[in-house]
C-alpha cells in the first residue's frame, strides 16, 4: 500500500526521535562501563590474594592433620541459598532474562533453596510467581557499591553459620569483554576445593598463626565470602552496562536502517505525485487544444 | 634499619604501600609489633589502631575495621573491610556516626540490632581516637 508522503514524513521524524533517545543512552551506558570496567580490574588482585592466604592456611590444618573450623567445614547438606546479581532496570537486551531463566533452572535442580535477590527485575519475576526471598536489595545503581556487598556478605554468612542453609551459591554475569558476558553459577560456600590448590611453587613456608590456625581460618572465611559478594556484583554491574550499550547500539542501528528505508518510499511518493500533478497539467493542457 | 614491605588493602582501593622499618598490629588477642625479616605469619585482627614508622619515633596511624594480616619474603599485607589513614578520617561524619549509635542504644527498642549498633559505636569511637591523636 502506498502511504501518502505526510505519512511517512511523519513516521521519520518519530523514528529519529527514538534514534536519538537510544543513540544517548548507548553513550552513557559506555562512559558509565568504562569506570565499571576499571572496578573489575582493580578488584581481582585482593581477591586472588585472599583465596590465596586462605589456601595456604587450609593446607596447613590438613598437614597438621586437625579438624577444620565449623566454618570452612563442607556439612554435606543440601540446603541451598542462592545469590541472584541481576539489574534494577530493563533496556538490556538479554541480560536479565538470561539470570532469571538460569535461576529458574537452579531451583527447579535445588528445591530447597533460599534465594538473595539482587535487582528489582528478578524480584518483580519471582514475586509475580511467590516465590519468596531471604533478602531483597533494589535500587542499588549502576556501580557497584561496596557497603551494599558487604551487607548483602553479611547476611549471607549470617544465616548460614545458623545453619539455614548448608551451600551458598553465586549466581551473576561474568564479564569477559564488552560484548562477551556469561552467565556464571559460582560455588562460595562450603569452601570450593580448588581454593586449597591455588599457588604451590617451591616449599611451603611454615607460618606461625596468631593467635590460632582456627582463628585465622575464622576471620579469613567471612573475608572471603565479602570478596567474593563484591567481585561478583562488580562483574554483574560492568555486564550490564555492557550488554544495555549493546542493546541500544543495536537499536540506534535498525532506526538509522528503518529511516534509509521510509526515506527511499518518501522520495518515491513524492516523485509519484509530481509525476501526476504533471500528467494532469499536460492533459488539461491537451483539452483546452483541442 | 632494615625495612620491610608493607601494604594495607581493601577492595577498593590500596590504602598504603610503603617501606618501614616497624607495624603495631591490632591483633584479636592484643597488639603485637612486627620487624623486618619477620618469620611467615598469618594473623586475625581486631577493630583498632594500626601504626607503622620507625621504630621510634613519630608513626602513622590506621583505624582498622579487623581484618586478616599475612607476612611472607618480608612483605606485610593487611587486608580488611575497610582502613582509613588518620588525616582521611571524617571527623564531622564520625562524630555524626557516634551520635547515632549512641541515640540508638539509649532507646533501647525491641526490634533494635544492639550488636550491630554496638559496632556502629566502636567504630565512630576508633575513628575519632584515630583522628584526634594525629
Amino acid at each position: 500500500m502506498a502511504q501518502s508522503s505526510r505519512d511517512i514524513k511523519r513516521r521519520i521524524s518519530s523514528i529519529s526521535k527514538t534514534q536519538q533517545i537510544t543513540k544517548a543512552m548507548e553513550m552513557i551506558a559506555a562512559s558509565k562501563l568504562r569506570s565499571a570496567q576499571e572496578t573489575v580490574v582493580s578488584t581481582r588482585p585482593y581477591y586472588e590474594r585472599l583465596t590465596s592466604s586462605l589456601g595456604t592456611a587450609l593446607r596447613a590444618v590438613e598437614q597438621a592433620g586437625e579438624e577444620l573450623p565449623e566454618v570452612a567445614r563442607n556439612r554435606g547438606g543440601d540446603t541451598h541459598c542462592l545469590l541472584v546479581l541481576a539489574g534494577d532496570r530493563g533496556l538490556a537486551g538479554g541480560y536479565n532474562a538470561a539470570i532469571i531463566r538460569q535461576a529458574e533452572a537452579f531451583l527447579k535442580e535445588h528445591p530447597q533453596t533460599e534465594m538473595v535477590m539482587v535487582g528489582r527485575k528478578v524480584r518483580d519475576h519471582f514475586r509475580r510467581r511467590n516465590v519468596t526471598s531471604l533478602a531483597e536489595f533494589v535500587g542499588i545503581g549502576d556501580v557497584a557499591n561496596l557497603r551494599i556487598a558487604q551487607d548483602i556478605g553479611h547476611v549471607i554468612f549470617d544465616f548460614f553459620q545458623h545453619r539455614l542453609f548448608d551451600n551458598v551459591t553465586i549466581l551473576y554475569t561474568e564479564y569477559i569483554n564488552t560484548v562477551t558476558h556469561r552467565v556464571k553459577l559460582r560455588g562460595v560456600l562450603p569452601l570450593p576445593e580448588q581454593i586449597k590448590e591455588t599457588e604451590s611453587e617451591g616449599p611451603e613456608a611454615l607460618y606461625v598463626y596468631e593467635p590460632s590456625i582456627h582463628a585465622v581460618l575464622e576471620t579469613l572465611v567471612p573475608l572471603y565470602v565479602n570478596a567474593a559478594v563484591y567481585q561478583a556484583l562488580t562483574e554483574a554491574k560492568a555486564s550490564e552496562l555492557g550488554a544495555r550499550m549493546n542493546a541500544m547500539r543495536n537499536a540506534t542501528d535498525n532506526a538509522g536502517e528503518l529511516i534509509r528505508e521510509l526515506t527511499i518510499s518518501y522520495n518515491r511518493a513524492r516523485q509519484a505525485q509530481i509525476t501526476k500533478e504533471i500528467a494532469e497539467i499536460v492533459g488539461g493542457a491537451d483539452a483546452l487544444q483541442s | 634499619m632494615a625495612t620491610l614491605t608493607f601494604e594495607v588493602v581493601t577492595q577498593e582501593r590500596t590504602v598504603v604501600l610503603t617501606d618501614v622499618e616497624y607495624v603495631l598490629l591490632p591483633g584479636i588477642e592484643g597488639s603485637f609489633g612486627v620487624l623486618a625479616r619477620h618469620q611467615p605469619l598469618m594473623a586475625s585482627l581486631d577493630l583498632g589502631v594500626l601504626e607503622f614508622g620507625p621504630r621510634h619515633g613519630k608513626r602513622r596511624k590506621i583505624a582498622l575495621s579487623g581484618g586478616f594480616a599475612e607476612m611472607h619474603d618480608n612483605k606485610l599485607t593487611v587486608m580488611a573491610h575497610t582502613a582509613e589513614l588518620a588525616e582521611e578520617i571524617d571527623v564531622l561524619r564520625a562524630r555524626q556516626a557516634q551520635k547515632r549509635a549512641e541515640e540508638r542504644l539509649a532507646e533501647r527498642q525491641a526490634d533494635l540490632d544492639i550488636a550491630r549498633a554496638q559496632i556502629a559505636l566502636q567504630k565512630a569511637l576508633l575513628r575519632l581516637k584515630v583522628a584526634d591523636e594525629d
